[in-house]
């Protein structure tokens, strides 16, 4: 799946299949700090992710 | 899973209910409204400024706001204030155009530039070789042309994006510092309601957490560009937001908490120290404030000379 982290402004392809919150924690990342979006909707952390799935991970922190 | 109202699919969950797309929007408009109503954020004699930076908060606090002016007849208007944040801000306040140029939303630019003679990235840079924090610098002279900004203009109360987030941050980091007394100047409204020199400050999004906020940003299909300010990392803020987060995650429902518990002694805290906050009219610009010349002008004086 490809997968684009929106804080690094970078984005990565993972060959694996698991859910939304597996990935969160193999990424590292805090659940309530994001939004997860598969294929242009919003997603909710069992949401179950495949190979062809293309992610977004939105940061909710902003300004300053 | 499925939304608890309906069958369609959720987009979100809080508290032990999932919501769906139209649900979630409903939620979230019926709980800024409901803020707004209880602390009396909006009047129908008011002149209402919004302080926008095109950031996701200050677009969905624009955008509530509209909805609310709109309802019930109040006169609205967009103030952006364009520090000079290079990378940054130029590109909020593009965002804040297209979105205020979309909505026919009338609005006003003020910058440091003009006003300072100064960019903040150059402020910045003056400031930290004497030992001036960013957020300082920053902080002081950007609510400084909010409330000239919108008292200029008429305004009688002036709107900010502020939410659950910031204002539980706020309150931590005064706890943090030992200071009760400027936990006493939080709040839905805060400033001096009785001065004119000053325009009140109200808060809509107060019980709206930052997440709520980019998941209504991204449903209604705002324009909104990931930016986190250059110095956010310098600040303790940064620290006490993400061990905020930590704990969030850790147990559901603790900015909430914090904030309502807050609110609990926030008018035992007012009482406490109304008569400790003395106000002056600053002697070199007039507004108001603690000693004989204010924050901004000391600033200014230190920082802005050519």
């Amino acid at each position: 799946m490809k997968v684009f982290i929106e804080k690094e402004n970078k984005q990565i392809v993972l060959d694996k299949e698991c859910t939304a919150k597996e990935l969160l924690v193999e990424l590292d990342i805090n659940p309530t700090t994001v939004i997860l979006v598969k294929n242009n909707e919003t997603i909710l952390l069992d949401e179950e992710l495949f190979k062809d799935d293309e992610i977004k991970i939105l940061s909710v922190v902003s300004g300053g | 899973m499925k939304c608890s109202s309906c069958s369609k699919k959720a987009v979100y969950s809080s508290q032990g209910r999932n919501y769906c797309k139209d649900h979630f929007l409903n939620y979230f408009e019926r709980k800024v409204f409901r803020t707004i109503r209880k602390f009396s954020l909006m009047q129908h004699n008011d002149k209402i400024c919004v302080a926008a930076s095109g950031g996701k908060d200050s677009l969905a606090v624009l955008y509530m706001t509209m909805l609310y002016c709109k309802k019930y007849n109040i006169e609205f208007f967009a103030l952006n204030i364009d520090e000079g944040i290079a990378d940054y801000r130029d590109h909020t306040i593009d965002d804040l155009k297209t979105f205020c140029e979309k909505y026919d939303i009338k609005y006003h630019i003020v910058s440091f530039k003009e006003k300072f003679g100064f960019t903040l990235d150059e402020l910045i840079k003056k400031g930290l070789e004497k030992g001036k924090k960013p957020c300082t610098v920053c902080g002081i002279l950007r609510r400084t042309l909010l409330n000239r900004g919108a008292r200029d203009l008429g305004a009688t109360k002036l709107v900010t994006g502020h939410n659950l987030d910031d204002e539980s941050q706020a309150y931590l980091m005064n706890l943090f510092l030992g200071s009760m007394r400027h936990n006493a100047s939080l709040g839905p409204v805060t400033g001096l309601s009785t001065n004119n020199k000053f325009v009140l400050r109200v808060k809509p999004l107060y019980f709206i957490s930052e997440k709520e906020t980019r998941l209504f940003a991204f449903l209604k299909k705002f324009e909104v560009h990931f930016s986190e300010c250059p110095n956010i990392n310098l600040s303790f803020r940064a620290k006490v937001r993400d061990k905020l987060n930590e704990l969030e995650l850790l147990r559901e429902g603790t900015k909430n908490g914090i904030v309502n518990a807050f609110l609990d002694v926030l008018p035992d805290l007012k009482e406490k120290y109304r008569n400790t906050k003395k106000f002056s009219y600053c002697e070199k610009c007039g507004d108001p404030c603690a000693g004989k010349i204010c924050n901004a002008c000391i600033l200014e004086e230190e920082l802005c000379q050519k």
